[in-house]
């Protein structure tokens, strides 16, 4: 079995601010926004090489949604950074009006999604925000899944026209994916091989599915994991091949079960290829204040829940 | 340049397609759109320096916003004579399969709309970020709005006014249509907004009012005025004071016709009031 091991741990969060400061460097009609939490985007770098293409619109998320807008009209290719509750729920309305049925090129970057943001509590922890973005048509919506692949998604989303949502989290979490990874919206990528239960994961949960993988493989149960890292559009192809395998599959997202990465790819079996599933996600719940790691305990989001459902799952072949 | 006389023509023509418009589709909002029909006509074959065609970033040109999307009839048929699309297309205004949507839309690639409107509140940060790329591309042209009197009780515009001013976006005229009129009633009743002049003074605004908004003169002269001012670190507003459904005696003064069509007794009587100018498409 193919396993994955890490050096270092890094937040995707600073995953987007270098991707950010790259495109400082290479594209000129790229431009920042942010409602004033510039720390916790990690967009300082971007700001002192660039400042001229930097909006600081101060706390009104709103009108950051409808200055990115108008910001396009122009050829520039804005991205707005706050945290992911203040980047959809809040604006929903401005980002459903003026920039998706507007089709405009907005990059929508949502820092401390999940549960992960951990302390600050639920209002703060958006686990709706997958949904919310994916039922806006024409919006793309991508979750990577550690530093170096937010960094990729970041650089490659400046060169694809047209809204995109890229969410990322704030806590520290293993580096696994190649710092040269070219990242291709909409491909899953297959991480390891396996014949008994397919994991798709995304965002934080990639890692935590590798880790179940691991301890799977110890009882004697061979899992293939996929990294979804593009939730729309969802690659079908990949998780039908896989399943085509397996016969079953186990989703994984730090997401509510309701909305989220699950129900996509519930969709996709449903009118391909009908294959018993159980959803790793909150249960339809806000979360609470404690550290990262006690929240995904928690609420189930861990190796630990993920392993749960696949010997669930396999038992429903 | 056309004279008063030629403008005044052309209000006429689309008093006469708002009415026609909504009339057929039985839908519709006509007081809005009668009350800005001189405006809208002197901004686009006056006011505004535009290119010929039509592309969605408007370099080298200024570029209109409307943020009430409501009065959709009106920007449609002053659009049109614009030559951004045939008049006839009027004639598919609500339909299915029309460009024409109740609310425009850039979504149908409809010539000479630049963004959604429909929701209120949106339009000013919208035209705050085309006039800041205005900036970053040393594009001297400028940005223009209109806006609801009423829409102005969306807290977003009060971010975006805020925005403005400290900011210097000085490439921007944003008009209040000051109609005084909203769908449940008059703004006074539905929720009073004091003065609105003093509220864009005291964001750091210049204001411009503009007393007679349904008299052509009046309203080159009070742009010329607003004109002058940008350039200057202050954005501009245009108080507009506009009779909604203007040029139709019964639909005067009054919410009533804020987004109700008239009957074909009533479509007769409101044309009869605004003779045929340029012809009917």
């Amino acid at each position: 079995m193919k396993t994955y091991t890490y050096t270092e741990k890094k937040d995707t969060r600073s995953g987007f601010g270098a991707g950010l400061a790259e495109l400082g460097r290479t594209n000129p009609n790229v431009v920042a926004l942010c409602a004033d939490l510039i720390g916790s985007l990690k967009m300082d770098e971007f700001i002192k090489e660039n400042p001229e293409r930097f909006f600081q619109i101060g706390i009104a998320e709103a009108n950051m949604m409808g200055i990115a807008a108008g910001l396009t009209i122009g050829g520039k290719i804005p991205f707005t950074g706050t945290f992911a509750n203040f980047s959809t729920g809040r604006v929903y309305d401005q980002i459903r009006q003026s920039i998706a049925y507007s089709n405009k090129n907005v990059k929508i970057c949502a820092s401390h999604a999940g549960l992960t943001l951990g302390e600050d509590g639920a209002t703060h922890q958006i686990l709706e925000d997958i949904g919310l973005m994916k039922m806006l048509p024409g919006m793309t919506v991508i979750n990577p899944c550690d530093y170096n692949q937010t960094k990729a998604a970041t650089i490659a989303i400046a060169e694809h026209d047209g809204p995109v949502y890229l969410r990322f989290g704030r806590p520290s979490v293993p580096i696994f994916t190649p710092a040269d990874q070219k990242f291709e919206i909409g491909k899953a990528l297959q991480l390891t091989e396996g014949t008994d239960v397919t994991i798709v994961a995304t965002g934080h949960l990639v890692w935590e599915a590798l880790e179940a993988s691991k301890a799977l493989y110890e009882k004697g149960i061979s899992a293939e994991v996929i990294d979804i890292h593009t939730i729309k559009p969802l690659d079908a192809k990949a998780i039908l091949d896989s399943v085509s395998k397996t016969g079953c599959i186990v989703t994984a997202e730090e997401h509510n079960i309701l909305g989220g990465l699950g129900e996509s790819v519930a969709r996709v079996l449903a009118t391909n290829k009908p294959t018993p599933q159980e959803f790793v996600g909150t249960q339809d719940t806000f979360g609470e204040s404690g550290t990262p790691a006690q929240l995904m305990d928690k609420y189930g989001l861990n190796a630990s829940a993920i392993v749960n459902a696949c010997e669930t799952v396999i038992k429903r072949k | 340049m056309a004279n008063t006389k030629e403008l005044q023509d052309l209000t006429t023509q689309v008093r006469r397609d708002i009415l026609r418009m909504v009339h057929k589709v039985n839908s519709g909002h006509p007081g809005g759109s009668l009350g800005c029909a001189e405006f809208l006509v002197a901004l686009y074959n006056e006011i505004m320096d535009r290119k010929d065609g039509f592309d969605m970033d408007g370099i080298n040109e200024d570029v209109f916003f409307l943020s009430n999307g409501h009065i959709s009839p009106v920007f449609y048929s002053v659009l049109a004579h614009a030559g951004y699309f045939p008049v006839e297309e009027l004639n598919t205004f609500r339909l299915i399969d029309s460009r024409l949507q109740g609310h425009p839309t850039t979504h149908e690639g409809l010539p000479g709309v630049r963004i959604a409107s429909g929701s209120l509140g949106q339009g000013m940060s919208v035209a705050l970020g085309a006039a800041q790329a205005k900036k970053l591309n040393n594009d001297s042209t400028l940005v223009y709005t209109l806006h609801g009197d009423g829409e102005l009780q969306e807290g977003q515009n009060w971010e975006a006014i805020m925005y403005a001013s400290a900011k210097k976006v000085d490439n921007i005229i944003c008009t209040i249509d000051l109609n005084g009129q909203q769908i449940d009633g008059s703004t006074d009743t539905v929720l009073p907004m004091g003065s609105i002049e003093s509220k864009f003074v005291a964001f750091g605004w210049d204001v411009i009012t503009i007393e007679e908004g349904n008299d052509i003169d009046a309203i080159l002269k009070g742009m010329a005025k607003a004109k002058a001012l940008t350039g200057k670190g202050k954005p501009v507003c245009v108080l507009l004071k506009t009779v909604m459904g203007h040029g139709v005696d019964f639909m005067m003064y009054t919410h009533a016709w804020h987004g109700k069509a008239p009957n074909d007794d009533q479509l007769e009587n409101a044309l009869s009031q605004n003779p045929v100018t340029l012809g009917d498409y």
